[in-house]
């Protein structure tokens, strides 16, 4: 009976795939020379000014001083409280997960030791994988001390504020304690090569068949359209994993970026990214009209997944439609996964967090893809 | 002995398909039987290729219907390409692969048992052992058009569709091929086989001519001809050019084909070409002999009355 997917017609295309990469000299070029040079050209950051970044407070006392603290640190418009608890796991958490961009710690004695003269501290833990985004709210929260308790302090405490700020805040800048830009810039360039070389490549796979005129005997033959996508993005994989490589040592020994977390998931989030790609560019493929075409689909889809992902500019501080694009693209959750991963140590339980949309993006995708392939020359 | 097995292998009925409004096939009826080796003639650009992919179902008929192989050749294209050996008139296999590559990609598509012994017997049947590392892409036009064919008949298919198959092929292959074609004929197989090439015609039991994608002639060679109203007449002569030029200005002369030293004039009305040739006769001191109209000729008139009718 007629199958859906025959591991022999499958086998069939992927080898015969693999022998024409093999003989594609130029393909092969691009497949080590698109990542070196891209690491070459981004050394540099692109910095832009987001505001209302979400913030996480702990406190463990809470006054009229901290509440107006707190109100001075929110009329910033740096930042944005959304959540409160008094646990510190739930807060490390939070800031593990990206929930929160920071988390300020209000110690237990802090009213007291403030209204006695100590000049106690504030704890402000910054979310530091991208430095680009804190950078503006560090400087700003800095004039804090100076200024939020003004009006609270006043009769016979004023005396607390003009001997010079009656608190301090401390910085402690998580993940990324020196701030290098690189160990944001270069993950997150493993997502873009990643992205503009198997989009790039597949969305030629099918087109090029029909172009070379080969097309004509493939629909000829008994071969199911999951044989033919399938088999078709399959050696890219292992493509993909090349360039995987490439990136990660050229980060680790180049960049001297840390890998915090564990070996195993990076590959596994790596092959649902790519596998997310291919299907992207397969997709293309199978709804192009030709080459040409097909480039400029791939660039359509290229340039916000640089530009809305988080990798140009920092995700919060882009405005809500270009973050609700951003959540649909692949890039987005990678780039949260591969920092999360390489700078924060991030298991399997936050990683999950970003790799299902992953998979489902696929699954639709590969969807579209088997609806719009061209079973006939029409 | 073939004649008499009548199970229909390709049945269309009405099939029209155009392109982006230019009409390529336009109401084609076509029957096919079993053993038939059925010859596909017309000019260029007339719908040959294009009625062949409607019938193996890369293409999809805007109007009409058709069973190929006991299925449809609309809903149930899937089952008809196991069954159907299709060569195209462009070589469409992989250049960037080698000969046996090829033929191992094919096999694999066809789940041929023995794939490796499949492979290896149409290598030795091709004389292409030796050189089956070589790419495709980089045979010769007439090699290529050896390995597409010998390709499209390895999984032993019970139609053939062969577009074209020996152009650019050398006279030797050529024979070789048609004698192959015969053997599959006479073991059950279908063969569609579309030609340009008369010799070739003549190979066939059955013709349909097309022209301008309407089926303007089918039927046996013979037959064709019988029917075709042509009468012809050959003269022989050494200065044919010369003698061909007056033989034009006569109204009852149709067609003039030069052929070697002789030449054929051919035309609708027997009674007044007689007259007039022999009348030329006398007057050219040219000997003209009745003889049977040939299928080039009979061809020609066939698309020449079908140019009438469209305009
Ligand atoms: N894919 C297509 N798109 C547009 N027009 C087409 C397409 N395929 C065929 N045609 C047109 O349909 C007509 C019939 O073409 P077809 O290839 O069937 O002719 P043919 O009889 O095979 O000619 P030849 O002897 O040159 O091979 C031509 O006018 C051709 O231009
Ligand atoms: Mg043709």
């Amino acid at each position: 009976m007629v199958t859906l997917l025959s591991p022999i017609r499958l086998w069939a295309v992927v080898a015969k795939e693999f022998i024409q990469l093999r003989r594609d000299r130029l393909t092969f070029a691009m497949i080590i020379g698109i990542p070196l040079i891209q690491l070459a050209l981004f050394g540099f950051a692109i910095n832009s000014d987001p505001k209302e970044l979400p913030m996480a407070v702990r406190s463990a006392e809470s006054s009229a001083y901290t509440r107006s603290i707190i109100q001075a640190i929110v009329n910033t418009r740096y930042f944005n409280v959304t959540e409160i608890t008094d646990s510190e796991q739930t807060a490390n958490e939070i800031l593990a997960r990206g929930a929160a961009q920071f988390v300020i710690n209000i110690p237990a004695d802090f009213t007291r030791r403030l209204l006695r003269g100590e000049r106690p501290s504030l704890l402000l833990e910054a979310d530091a994988t991208d430095p680009a985004a804190t950078s503006n709210a560090l400087a700003a929260i800095k004039q804090i001390p100076n200024t939020a308790l003004a009006h609270d302090l006043n009769g016979p405490l004023a005396s607390l504020q003009s001997a010079g700020a009656p608190f301090s805040i401390d910085i402690h800048r998580r993940y990324n304690p020196e701030g290098v830009t690189q160990y944001n810039i270069v993950p997150g360039l493993m997502g873009v090569i990643l992205t503009m070389t198997m989009i790039m490549m597949t969305s030629l796979a099918i087109t090029r068949e029909h172009e070379r005129g080969t097309m004509e005997n493939l629909l000829a033959m008994p071969v199911q359209p999951l044989e033919v996508m399938v088999g078709k993005i399959t050696p890219y994989i292992l493509i993909g994993y090349i360039q995987v490589l490439v990136i990660l040592a050229a980060a680790l020994w180049v960049f001297h970026v840390p890998m915090l977390g564990s070996a195993l998931l990076l590959m596994l989030g790596v092959l649902l990214f790519i596998l997310a790609n291919l299907t992207v560019g397969i997709t293309i493929s199978s709804v192009a009209r030709n080459q040409a075409q097909a480039m400029q689909m791939s660039f359509f889809f290229f340039m916000p997944s640089i530009l809305l992902s988080g990798f140009m500019f920092p995700f919060r501080g882009m405005p809500q439609w270009a973050q609700v694009i951003g959540e649909a693209l692949p890039l987005t959750h990678f780039l949260r996964f591969i920092r999360g991963l390489l700078l924060k140590g991030n298991e399997w339980m936050a990683a999950w967090e970003h790799l299902w949309p992953l998979l489902a993006f696929t699954a639709v995708m590969m969807a579209i893809g088997l609806r719009r392939y061209r079973r006939t020359l029409d | 002995m073939r004649m008499n097995n009548r199970e229909e292998i390709i049945k269309v009925k009405d099939m029209s398909k155009s392109f982006g409004g230019k009409v390529a096939v336009d109401k084609v009826s076509l029957s096919v039987y079993k053993g038939d080796i059925f010859g596909f003639l017309g000019p260029n650009g007339s719908g040959k290729t294009t009625t062949i992919r409607l019938l193996c179902g890369l293409l999809t008929p805007d109007e009409g219907e058709g069973r190929c192989l006991g299925y449809d050749i609309i809903k149930e294209a899937r089952h008809i390409k196991r069954q159907v050996g299709y060569m195209t008139q462009r070589f469409s296999f992989y250049e960037d692969l080698s000969v046996r590559e090829n033929l191992e990609f094919v096999a694999r598509m066809y789940h041929l048992q023995e794939r490796r012994k499949a492979v290896d017997e149409a290598l030795d049947n091709l004389g292409m052992k030796s050189r089956q590392t070589q790419l495709a892409g980089e045979l010769s036009g007439g090699w290529k058009q050896r390995l597409a064919l010998t390709a499209c008949m390895l999984h032993k298919p019970k139609l053939l569709l062969l577009d074209e198959p020996t152009s650019g092929v050398d006279p030797e292959a050529r024979r070789d091929f048609w004698e192959e074609i015969h053997r599959l004929a006479d073991e059950g197989v279908t063969v569609l086989v579309s030609t340009h090439y008369m010799d070739e015609a003549e190979r066939c039991n059955r013709l349909a001519y097309i022209a301008y994608g309407h089926l303007v002639g089918e039927g046996s060679p013979q037959s064709l001809i019988a029917d075709s109203g042509l009468a012809t007449w050959r003269i022989e002569s050494a200065d044919i050019h010369q003698v061909a030029e007056k033989l034009k200005r006569i109204n009852a002369v149709e067609q003039v084909a030069p052929f070697g030293t002789r030449l054929f004039v051919s035309g609708t009305d027997a009674q007044q070409l007689e007259q007039d040739l022999s009348a030329f006769a006398e007057q050219e001191g040219v000997n003209p002999e009745r003889t049977q109209p040939r299928l080039e000729d009979v061809f020609i008139q066939l698309m020449r009355s079908s140019e009438e009718k469209r305009w």
